[in-house]
């Protein structure tokens, strides 16, 4: 029984340690960036990279789960005469939960497992000690450019991605369900507050700045060649995909828990 | 009058990585313009200890002072400026792989310097150039290079800046015999013509032999040797005498495990 507890309680002050020592690396990157020299072209470079080239994945995805939800919906929904609805769920859906939620898990698995990857390699080759070395802060020069770029650009991808993801909804809804097209954009305006929009671009931002920081963070201290940047990148995206859905929850009951 | 400090200092420095102690009490001293050669087997805690002078890593106990400051515990700010002072060669090359060839031997010119880069693209075509490297190379991607070339361009990139301090770790590992001997011959030209004071980890008795003004061995954590270059064939110590010879008996007994 002692072993037990004993066990139980090193893995939770090993989480405790884990958990400290990604806050001191996120501190301590954000905190370069109060100081010149500022690296704007590598922060534009990041926001290309998270975001434009994030596009294609994440709008295919915003669609086909627009399209879906409506399907879904409207089976479910027909058996209580509630058709009529599900443009509002689907508007409500996608913004609040879906869009960011979804375009998270991609990002996470497009760029942070690259992020890892990239900076995994760099590790293990000496490139980060030769940052050094060049008198140049590799957390300043790699990792804050990265979490920036994540930060501000899932939001933009999450709008998108909403856009896209109720277009999908009113496709199968009109062509397929056979609804009015005037009278699904009616009830899909009808029902949507602000706030549930703005939600969705908090938790994006949320998610975005998470995927980048389990990126650079594995990336940064991966060890053992080509095992470990494999290792890396697992983690990365793993663990990127768990804090996503874990913090979707808490930041859906602070906004809209009663 | 009291005599000038060394440019290194190292006193008492001790590492460890868990239950294994890789530096234990490590002192040596490095004039100004010296070139001190580091030898020891695989593991004996040679890249350790120029890590530790470069503030890479952060010793467990002991001192090190350059030009006279000590450096260890130092904040990050302090850190950089005293970067400025340093070139260093990685064994690997460690070249930046998304950048063009110019712009790995212009890149601490660039950020962390703040020098124009058209500025720094002409002082990086002329080190190719001392380095045997003309100017179309700098143009190529490092994975287009071989690794003697790669190595060259590491070295044009380490003496970029002029630095006073110059690292060299593993400078001929995996090289043919004459590209190792030109790599050679580049560092002691280059270190001679820049006035440098260097400090060369290598475990190749012939690279050793050509660019070391005085040798120490590392075994086990601590200095067991040093002396003039000259010296080391009369060293009156049997670890020196196995390392040199490259006999598998005798004293030092090779480790398995990696550090």
């Amino acid at each position: 029984m002692i072993a037990f507890l004993a066990s139980v309680g090193a893995a939770f002050l090993a989480f405790l340690a884990t958990a400290g020592r990604l806050v001191i690396f996120a501190g301590e990157a954000l905190g370069a960036g109060l100081t010149p020299p500022y690296y704007p072209r590598l922060i534009l470079r990041q926001i290309v990279y998270v975001g434009y080239f994030s596009l294609p994945v994440v709008g295919l995805t915003a669609l086909f789960t627009g399209m879906v939800l409506a399907l879904q919906s409207y089976t479910g929904f027909a058996r209580f005469n509630a058709e009529g609805a599900i443009a509002t769920v689907v508007v409500l859906s996608v913004t609040r939960e879906l869009g960011p939620v979804i375009a998270g898990l991609m990002v996470a698995g497009r760029v942070g497992a690259a992020m890892a990857a990239e900076i995994g390699t760099m590790r293990v080759t000496d490139q980060i000690d030769a940052l050094t070395t060049l008198s140049t802060d590799p957390l300043r020069y790699l990792v804050l450019p990265r979490l920036l770029a994540g930060l501000v650009t899932l939001p933009a991808l999450v709008l998108v991605a909403d856009i896209i993801g109720v277009f999908g909804g009113f496709l199968v809804g009109t062509y397929k369900l056979n609804f009015n097209p005037a009278t699904y954009l009616t009830q899909t305006e009808q029902y949507l507050e602000t706030m549930d929009v703005v939600s969705g671009l908090v938790k994006a931002a949320v998610f975005g700045f998470l995927v980048s920081l389990m990126g650079c963070y594995h990336g940064y201290h991966s060890r053992g060649g080509a095992e470990g940047v494999g290792q890396a990148t697992t983690y990365a995206v793993v663990s990127a995909s768990i804090l996503i859905l874990l913090s979707n929850y808490f930041l859906t009951q602070a906004f809209f828990a009663q | 009058m009291s005599a000038a400090p060394p440019k290194i200092a190292v006193r008492g420095v001790e590492k460890s990585f868990g239950d294994k102690r890789v530096l234990d009490g490590v002192a040596i001293d490095v004039a100004a313009g010296e070139s001190l050669v580091i030898i020891g087997g695989s593991g004996t805690g040679k890249s350790v200890l120029i890590k530790c002078i470069l503030g890479l890593m952060r010793p467990e106990a002991g001192s090190i002072r350059i030009d006279g400051a000590e450096t260890v515990g130092i904040g990050r700010a302090a850190r950089a400026n005293l970067t400025l002072k340093f070139g260093m060669l990685f064994q690997g090359s460690a070249l930046f792989d998304s950048l063009s060839v110019w712009e790995n031997v212009a890149f601490g010119l660039i950020q962390g310097r703040g020098m124009p880069r058209q500025q720094a693209r002409e002082i990086a075509l002329q080190k190719l150039a001392a380095v045997g490297l003309g100017p179309e190379v700098g143009q190529l991607s490092p994975a287009e290079l071989s690794g003697g070339m790669q190595k060259r361009v590491a070295l044009a990139r380490a003496i970029a800046a002029e630095p006073e301090i110059l690292f060299f770790d593993e400078p001929t590992t995996g090289l043919d015999p004459i590209m190792a001997d030109v790599i050679n011959r580049l560092i002691v030209d280059l270190v001679r013509g820049l006035g440098a004071t260097a400090v060369s980890i290598t475990h190749d008795m012939v690279s050793a032999r050509k660019i070391a003004h005085r040798i120490a061995m590392l075994h086990k954590g601590r200095i067991i040797w040093q002396g003039p270059t000259a010296e080391i064939d009369r060293a009156d110590n049997p670890f020196v005498d196995q390392f040199v010879h490259g006999r598998a008996e005798g004293p030092i007994e090779m480790e398995v495990r990696a550090a």
